[in-house]
């Protein structure tokens, strides 16, 4: 029995999140009183792959086969759940992101697996395991039960912490029984982010809403986001009309985010874009109503012009800084 | 290229969630039901293609029971041809998963939305393919087919990237996809009046989940509200009380 956890790797390298993730799927073994194998598919170097040791992982497999970079999600499937069944886990961990969420399904099915996504809890029980997740997009929990043996979960990231303490683990190759024909997509282009935070990896978020009045305004925003290494994110309005790009949406349609700084400029709170923020661990808002309804989940408010407020916020960031 | 949209029928987004039965199932007293948001964007976005004539057909299907008719018929008014509902609740992804592959394996593409505004499983779609053993690519924010070839915008966690795959596949698209979802002109709604809805009943299928209870987020302190001209306040409070910076 195990559990295994499955580490994306960017470029060869890990992020926070994988190591939160680790020490997740750990805390889950030691309720089952067993070990966490991690699970690495890329090439990634010996002493990188060590790390996740530190968080709890008491056995890397580690696949470097170079079919494996287009992420099909096929071949990917085939692949962890042949890690799985080689470690006869009982629980598979995934973080509840992009590649997650396109992986997990598949591999519960093969596995014959109950899926939780977006849990945000330690099992509530092992037998039958029961966690928490997040449902009505934010606006509750709900606690699901598995009626398998063996469970697939995705994990909100931000919800758990780092624990160090592990030790030095052993990295194995393996060979996942994966063909040629298991691979269906090729790679066209690749656009990687750079110079900027990414609005999952943020810690702290800087958004804006239809009260910056246009796209020419964001001066303040950028430098606030410069200066606290944040995130930028907009309500739907903002994408909708083009003065920032999709991928900055965030709300119930479009990314959800649990920061733990999230600042709400020029932004009213409707119900939609609350689904996507609410998790946020503290909200500034900033709007000149005041029954705007973003003052409801905010935990610091102020009434009034952001065109005022945000350079005041700037000045005092960099003494702060200084 | 025949395609096949899922349909998630959830409440209105400015839904007010409560429970009933000790909190053990969502109250839908008085609840307003729509197309699934992301559901909505992945019909939109077929309705366009089949415009663009790289579409022949376009069928909607559900899971459930004849009170989410009104929601198909809505998918039909903005320009599917058909519609399917399997004739049961549904209460698991997997089971659901199950009922789609009975109904699903014909088409050349099948579109679903990243993950439904109700229970947020974020599942069908990947579960649907693993069944039917086709191809896959989810947080997908751009589509279009060239032949029996898909060219694929997807994201990924640091950038997107331009994909081509082959069909059949599953498409589980986000935001993106399309610019807005299409509204149901009033032609379109009465065309839908006519086109076929056909209810097929159900094969066996096991819940893998059960959903035990349900909880709302516990009430937030009030908000300290700080003067405008004394804004730069609340970054010594974010500094030195919540420790978030």
């Amino acid at each position: 029995m195990s559990v295994i956890v499955y580490t994306e790797n960017w470029d060869g390298k890990f992020k926070k999140l994988s190591f939160e993730l680790v020490s997740y799927a750990a805390a889950i073994a030691k309720e089952l009183d067993t070990t966490v194998t991690a699970l690495s598919i890329g090439n990634v170097a010996d002493d990188e792959l060590a790390q996740l040791g530190t968080y709890g992982a008491a056995k890397v497999l580690s696949v470097s086969d170079d079919r494996f970079n287009s992420l099909d999600n096929k071949a990917l499937s085939k692949a962890i759940a042949h890690a799985a069944q080689a470690e006869a886990a009982k629980a598979v961990v995934f973080s509840h992101n992009n590649l997650g969420k396109a992986i997990a399904p598949r591999v519960s099915v093969k596995l014959n697996a109950g899926l939780i996504s977006g849990v945000t809890t330690l099992p509530v029980s092992v037998a039958p395991f029961a966690f928490k997740k997040k449902a009505f997009t934010g606006k509750a929990f709900a606690q699901v039960q598995v009626n398998t043996d063996v469970v697939v979960l995705t994990f909100s990231q931000n919800s758990y912490e780092l624990v160090e303490g592990g030790s030095t683990p052993a990295i194995e190759s393996f060979n996942p029984q994966v063909e040629d024909a298991d691979f269906a997509t090729t790679v066209q282009e690749t656009n990687k982010v750079t110079g900027k935070v990414l609005l999952t990896d943020a810690e702290v978020v800087i958004s804006g809403g239809r009260g910056m009045k246009s796209g020419d305004n964001w001066g303040g925003l950028e430098e606030m986001a410069d200066l606290l290494g944040a995130g930028l994110a907009c309500s739907r309005p903002v994408s909708d009309e083009g003065w920032r790009s999709h991928d900055e949406h965030v709300g119930q349609t479009g990314k959800i985010i649990a920061p733990n700084l999230y600042f709400a400029l020029g932004i009213s709170g409707a119900i939609q874009h609350l689904g996507g923020v609410s998790s946020s661990k503290v909200i500034v808002a900033v709007n000149k109503d005041a029954e705007a309804p973003i003052f409801e989940a905010a935990d610091y408010g102020i009434v009034g012009d952001v065109f005022k407020v945000i350079p005041q916020f700037v000045e005092a960031i960099k003494e702060m800084k200084a | 290229m025949k395609v096949l949209v899922l349909i998630s029928n959830v409440p209105d987004t400015t839904t007010k969630i409560r429970f009933t039965g000790d909190n053990t199932a969502f109250d839908e007293s008085g609840v307003q039901w729509i197309i699934n948001p992301w559901d909505e964007l992945a019909l939109t976005r077929a309705v366009e293609l089949k415009e663009a004539g790289s579409v022949q057909s376009i069928t909607v299907a559900n899971v459930g029971t004849k009170a989410t008719e009104a929601t198909l018929r809505k998918a039909l008014a903005v320009g599917a041809d058909d519609a399917i509902r399997v004739d049961t609740e549904a209460n698991d992804a997997f089971a659901v998963a199950t009922q789609l592959a009975a109904i699903a394996k014909d088409y050349d593409l099948i579109l679903a939305g990243i993950e439904a505004s109700d229970y947020n499983g974020a599942a069908v779609g990947g579960m649907l393919a693993e069944l039917l053993d086709f191809n896959s690519v989810s947080a997908v924010s751009g589509l279009q087919i060239e032949g029996d070839t898909l060219q694929v915008n997807r994201d990924i966690d640091g950038g997107s990237q331009l994909l081509s795959m082959s069909t059949p596949a599953v498409a589980i698209v986000q935001k993106g996809i399309t610019k807005e979802p299409r509204i149901p002109a009033m032609r379109g709604i009465m065309m839908a009046r006519k086109k076929p809805l056909n209810v097929v009943a159900p094969v066996g299928a096991d819940d893998r989940t059960s959903f035990v209870n349900f909880e709302l987020p516990p009430a937030k302190a009030a908000c300290k509200m700080i003067d405008e001209e004394n804004a730069k306040e609340i970054i010594t409070l974010l500094h030195e009380e919540a420790k978030v910076i």
